[in-house]
């Protein structure tokens, strides 16, 4: 099963990487950022995998649910 | 007291934790490799700092996967004193064994410098040799030792008085300018309920020889070794 999994750190957690690209914008020229943050996106090949394995992999190894939210979008 | 010192693939504070226990009469201290998979014998588990596994995921993230984890766990139950420096923090936090994580410092930079400590708590193993409110010359090396958790388990800290040590200025003021990373509350160093588990980002085994710029992590040490003497006697 092909699966990509894209984690995002919570809204109330600080993102200094996120902040500091939101200033290298301005710096570019950009104005009137409002947001960025800064997450990752894994991909998974898993021959027989269950979405539940999925779910267990997301939630004890390539997360941490105490400052980060997943999303597993199944591939095929 | 037989300290085993965890030795994970990018460990690198191992032997100068090794050394600086072995500075003390009454300790014996050996590196255990992270495959291992019994903690039999060993009074104390140190986990030292470094960059286990890279830092792949998160600091300290695969790393809880180890065999010698599951050992670790054990001996964690049967009340065995466990001290995770900088990345043995991170690692701790990963693992569950202590609450809240350790995310990138707030201003990004990675912190190697001395900071200055306040001993919040002087009822445990690993600061009874401190007075309340003394105050702790230690260095610090991390880029992510941010101290997060959310409002309840911050309250919780406070409620069980498990926030052992906060980085202040040489006044003992807990100030902004005197927190290296954008901790929460300051925080550099807490313990689980049970007080039998300790993680602090600042290394106490860097500050055991006066030679080397100062001796105030010895106070850890030695809160150990006279708590484990105490639990002999």
């Amino acid at each position: 099963m092909k699966a990509r999994v894209t984690i995002m750190p919570q809204a109330a957690v600080l993102d200094p990487a996120g902040v500091a690209t939101a200033q290298a914008i301005e710096h570019l020229g950009i104005n009137g950022v409002r947001s960025v943050r800064i997450g990752k996106s894994i991909d998974l090949d898993i021959e027989g995998a269950t979405q539940e394995q999925l779910h267990q992999i997301c939630r004890d190894l390539l997360s941490n649910p105490v400052i980060e939210d997943y999303h597993l979008e199944i591939l095929s | 007291m037989h300290c085993a010192v965890l030795q994970f693939p990018g460990s690198n504070c191992d032997n100068d934790a090794l050394v600086a226990l072995r500075s003390f009469q009454g300790i014996t201290a050996k590196l255990v490799w992270h495959q291992e998979t019994s903690l039999n014998g060993f009074d104390a588990i140190i986990l030292p700092g470094g960059f286990s596994y890279g830092d792949y995921l998160r600091c300290g993230a695969i790393a809880r996967f180890s065999p010698i984890m599951k050992a670790l766990r054990q001996a964690a139950d049967e009340g065995k004193l466990i001290l995770g420096i900088c990345n043995g923090f991170q690692i701790l936090c990963e693992a569950g064994f202590l609450p809240g994580t350790l995310i990138r410092n707030r201003k990004l930079l990675f912190r190697c410098e001395s900071v200055i400590l306040r001993v919040e708590e002087n009822e445990t193993p690993f600061t009874n040799k401190c007075t309340p409110g003394q105050l702790l010359r230690l260095r610090i090396a991390h880029g992510e030792g941010c101290y997060t958790a959310d409002e309840k388990t911050l309250k919780e800290l406070e409620e069980y008085h498990q926030i052992l040590f906060r980085y202040c200025d040489n006044q003992g003021e807990l100030t902004t300018a005197a927190n290296p990373n954008g901790s929460m509350e300051n925080i550099a160093g807490i313990c689980n309920r049970q007080r039998n588990i300790v993680g602090l980002m600042p290394h106490p085994e860097r500050a055991c020889e006066a030679l080397l710029g100062g001796t105030d992590g010895r106070f850890v040490f030695e809160s150990m070794l006279s708590s484990f003497a105490g639990k002999e006697n």
